[in-house]
């Protein structure tokens, strides 16, 4: 190779390099700034009186005796607090027809599900806002619910908001080519079957959480955070309190877990907000675990009817679904909960080259919690259902289910390309992916070996999915249907006089290592190590403006931006140092900390040109005034998102005599296109594929007909522990997307996305000898008795 | 419900005296009153082990004992562990074994907890030892390295 040295193959570069995390020494001392760490004076805590049914009239709402608890400083009902909160409605514009109804923090005269805020105490201790809020009596008239999605578009089933005329939220179909002539054909076997995806939410282990603060003397709002997108509840708030946007503050510290969760609006922390206005105080209020199960958002709850048309030779000749999803009684503000249903329409079936599709979409009010966004949003149903009737259909025609893949993966060179979505896929590698996986996995002998067990009794099964992963998204995700979300981030970086770099940055940090990403990008970029790095996130009043981090964009966006803003610095550095050190610029560098001659020798370190600018400025020409701060934004332009995809397989071994399954192993190849700290990638794909092993196996909010969460407190709802768990092995293809100059996409969502296809796939393959199938999440032990029709 | 007790506690090494209300539990008594906010709370129902810290040796869920029961004993908080978490944090984060770091604190006890206990570098036994913390981050596997690290750099 010759020519100069890049960003990604220079000796000092922390590109790729599995550093280390440098804020895991504060996490691990315990140190940590979580919200609920945060005590402020003469701050008052909140609590909540939720609805314990699911659909009801509110006749009356008693306080007499909750306002006469000591330390009960204000209690607020629906109507107390619609007099200073404007409603807030959840559609899209680009989503064309979705409906939802205005929602208010706390219910207004009906509820609507089990959990919803109806009253908010204000008291000096969270536990004397809980013994207030006991002494509230709500009476409620109880109305007919609508709980099950497919019952409740039903003509006869009661629906939620009368005006809607039914329970229909929003329905999509798209159509390519002549799938029902497809089906239709001879020479085709066609495979059938209905999915069932359950309810899951993201347990995120610091739950819910806000202090805010209100200064009546500069109209000034701050709220201490816990969530993914600060800027977007910064215009939230502002908006529906009335106050200039400018004029609210807000701080996302230390985020412990969000998986999509806290990234929507919920009723209790506007309320909160609306509270510590009123009362010009800081409110504190962190939901209890039992509130985190009613009220955070849930995920997936879809029932898809799916087909596939398969040649003898093993091509797909056609592709068609219906899903129906319920979404509980509002569409979430400002996402939508539309999004979802719509990633599956776009999703399902687009690692393969299709030419018949269809695929329609119903979105479901129901007397529920909300569903909405939740980590790799709509890519378990696409990916189960695509791959799940691949498999299927595979072993109908005596196919191996690596060789079917092998006919109808999109080629690595066909790129880019259109899917039969219409979604704009380039830079993709499924068929690098998959045999970097066979090979990683060895195929071939996990076949001989489960063959050989099967004499003896033991009923082993291996999975695959091979699956693309939204990342990156363009202001073609929300922006483009009026939400105040957006898609473009920011990176300020300054040197400073002591000859460090300080990253200022609009994506945020949840425990994903945001922070150490941007820092290895500005530390190589500007030539830096990296103990020299400060960065700052989550700080609307401090940070460029941007998105935050939610779908997989921290190091694709943000971190190109760091990027760009990390170049623009080293410029304005070397002209300095040209002119001071009267040097022809081409001529300069800087490694660790100093200008340097290309060839490497130091000519003056970064803090004595530092000082020379900000301290002898008169030692500069007077045409001269380096700033020494530079700023970029980003966003992907061109495509809608950027694609990653993978290829996964599970091995698991299923006892028939109990319906337990162990899983034995998971392998995943993901091409995320420059991986810029594996160690980083590596554990998110680890820490996916367990959220994945969660939903197909284990987590599950159970209702009741009316709508009671019958399962919510950590011992009832499963989540996967460490002895569950198998080793996870991870491999990396890497394609860079062109889209920009770091190459990043982003590897949050594959593991959630993918595990539950490679372990549905796998189960089956391991009942298939036994002559059952599931297809059912989660596969619990009595679901996979049921299977085997022995309860 | 305001019916408050004095208890004088060593947390830390350090003796405090305080009234506590008779109902809060001590990890509400640590965070809020000592200002030792490195025990996190995650469920309060003793399952998700954010809160686990040791009381007279012993390790215990600081969310299902009460402030008052832990009158007269010694208390250990992630911020008292000092050099006997010195070897597991350095291997956690070699390994990467943490993200939001919340789950953090309650994992090196337990951790600790293994280790001095004289447990073996076996993935299993540690698997199943630490099946009292929840982590929604990692996918537990660098935990289990972290850990069989300190095991086997103690061993060699």
């Amino acid at each position: 190779m010759s020519g100069p040295l890049t960003i990604f193959d220079k000796p000092n570069s922390y590109i790729g390099k599995p550093v280390d995390r440098p804020d895991a020494k504060r996490l691990l001392q315990g140190r940590g700034k979580f919200v609920d760490d945060i005590q402020l004076p003469r701050m008052v805590h909140g609590a909540f009186v939720r609805s314990p049914v699911a659909h009801g009239r509110i006749l009356s709402i008693d306080l007499e005796e909750a306002r006469g608890v000591p330390g009960v400083i204000a209690v607020y009902t629906g109507a107390d607090l619609a007099e200073h909160v404007t409603p807030y409605v959840g559609v899209l514009s680009h989503l064309a027809g979705l409906r939802s109804a205005p929602q208010m923090p706390l219910a207004v005269d009906v509820v609507r599900w089990t959990g919803e805020p109806v009253v908010m105490i204000v008291a000096t201790s969270r536990a004397v806002a809980e013994d207030a809020a006991a002494l509230v009596y709500v009476d409620i008239e109880e109305l007919p619910v609508a709980t099950d999605m497919e019952r409740a578009l039903e003509p006869d089933a009661p629906v939620i908001h009368p005006d809607f005329g039914s329970n229909l939220a929003w329905e999509r179909t798209v159509e390519v080519g002549d799938p029902d002539a497809a089906f239709a054909r001879d020479d085709v076997t066609v495979v059938e079957r209905t999915f069932r995806f359950g309810r899951h939410t993201g347990v995120t282990l610091e739950a819910r959480a806000s202090v805010v603060e209100y200064d009546p003397s500069e109209d000034q709002l701050t709220c201490h955070y816990s969530g993914q997108a600060p800027h977007m509840m910064q215009y939230i708030f502002a908006k529906h309190l009335g106050l200039a946007e400018e004029n609210v503050r807000v701080i996302s510290n230390d985020v412990g877990g969000s998986f999509g969760i806290k990234i929507h609006t919920y009723g209790d922390e506007i309320a909160t907000a609306a509270a510590a206005k009123l009362l010009g105080r800081p409110v504190k209020f962190v939901a209890d675990r039992l509130e985190s199960f009613l009220t955070d958002i849930h995920a997936r709850d879809h029932v898809v009817h799916g087909r596939i048309a398969v040649t003898q030779e093993g091509k797909i000749e056609a592709l068609a679904f219906d899903d129906i999803t319920g979404i509980g009684p509002y569409s979430m503000y400002p996402r939508t909960s539309a999004i979802e249903a719509n990633q599956v329409l776009n999703l399902t079936g687009a690692p393969y080259a299709l030419e018949n599709y269809r695929a329609n979409a119903k979105v479901v009010f129901q007397n529920k919690n909300l569903m909405c966004q939740y980590r790799a949003v709509g890519h378990p149903i696409a990916m189960a259902v695509a791959d799940g009737l691949l498999e299927d259909a595979a072993a109908e025609i005596g196919m191996d289910v690596v060789e079917i893949r092998r006919r109808n993966l999109v080629k690595d060179d066909a790129y880019p390309c259109v899917s039969a979505t219409g979604m704009k896929l380039d830079d993709l590698s499924h068929h690098k992916t998959l045999d970097l996986l066979i090979e990683t996995m060895d195929y071939d002998a996990k076949r001989a070996e489960h063959a050989a067990l099967r004499e003896q009794g033991i009923h082993r099964g291996l999975g695959l999915v091979s699956m693309i992963e939204v990342t990156n998204p363009s202001p073609m995700f929300y922006g483009i249907g009026g939400a105040p979300i957006a898609s473009q981030d920011g990176a300020t970086i300054r040197l400073d006089a002591g000859g460090a770099i300080h990253v200022s940055s609009s994506v945020t940090e949840q425990g994903q290592g945001t922070n150490t990403i941007l820092a290895q990008v500005a530390a190589g970029v500007f030539g830096v190590d990296m103990d020299r790095v400060k960065v700052t996130t989550g700080d609307t009043k401090t940070t460029p403006y941007g998105g935050g981090t939610w779908a997989s964009r921290g190091a694709g966006i943000g971190g190109e931006a760091t990027l760009q803003a990390a170049f623009a610095l080293k410029e304005q550095v070397l002209d300095v140092a040209a002119v001071i050190l009267q040097a022809k610029v081409e001529g300069l560098d800087i490694i660790a900390g100093h200008v340097c001659d290309t060839d490497g020798t130091q000519r003056m370190s970064l803090s004595d040109l530092a000082r020379t600018v900000y301290y002898r400025g008169n030692e500069l020409p007077s045409d001269m005034s380096p700033e020494l701060v530079a700023t970029r934004h980003y966003r992907v332009s061109d495509f809608p998102f950027v694609f990653t995809n993978a290829a996964m397989a599970a091995e698991v071994e299923v006892d028939p005599e109990t319906g337990f399954v162990k899983v034995l192993n998971v392998w995943a190849v993901e091409d995320c296109g420059r991986v810029i700290n594996p160690k980083l990638v590596d554990e998110q794909i680890r820490g996916g594929v367990v959220q994945g092993i969660g939903g197909a196996f284990y987590e599950e909010c159970i209702y009741s007909e009316d709508g009671q969460l019958e399962n919510a407190t950590m011992a009832d709802y499963l989540v996967p522990m460490a002895f569950e768990m198998p080793d996870i092995t991870v491999a990396h293809v890497e394609t860079p997307t062109k889209t920009s100059v770091l190459g990043a996409k982003g590897a949050g969502e594959a593991g959630t996305g993918g595990a539950p296809a490679a372990l549905m796939n796998a189960v089956n393959d391991a009942l298939r000898p036994l002559g059952a199938s599931i297809h059912q999440m989660p596969m619990t032990p009595e679901r996979i008795l049921r299977a085997l029709g022995t309860v | 419900m305001s019916d408050s007790k004095m208890i004088s506690v060593t947390v830390n090494g350090e003796t405090t005296t305080a009234a506590v209300p008779v109902r809060q539990n001590l990890v509400d008594f640590l965070r809020n009153t000592m200002g030792l906010t490195g025990s996190h709370v995650g469920c309060e129902h003793g399952v998700c082990g954010a809160c686990t810290l040791e009381v007279d040796g012993a390790m215990v869920r600081g969310c299902l004992m009460l402030a008052v029961q832990a009158d007269g004993t010694q208390v250990t908080t992630i911020e008292g562990y000092g050099d006997r978490a010195a070897a597991l944090r350095d291997a956690f984060t070699a390994r990467n074994a943490l993200q939001c770091g919340y789950c953090t604190p309650g994992m090196l006890a337990s951790a600790v907890e293994y280790i001095e206990g004289g447990g073996a570098a076996d993935r299993a036994a540690i698997r199943e030892h630490l099946s009292g913390n929840y982590c929604r981050c990692t996918g537990y596997q660098s935990i289990v390295d972290a850990v069989c690290d300190v095991i086997d750099g103690a061993s060699a």
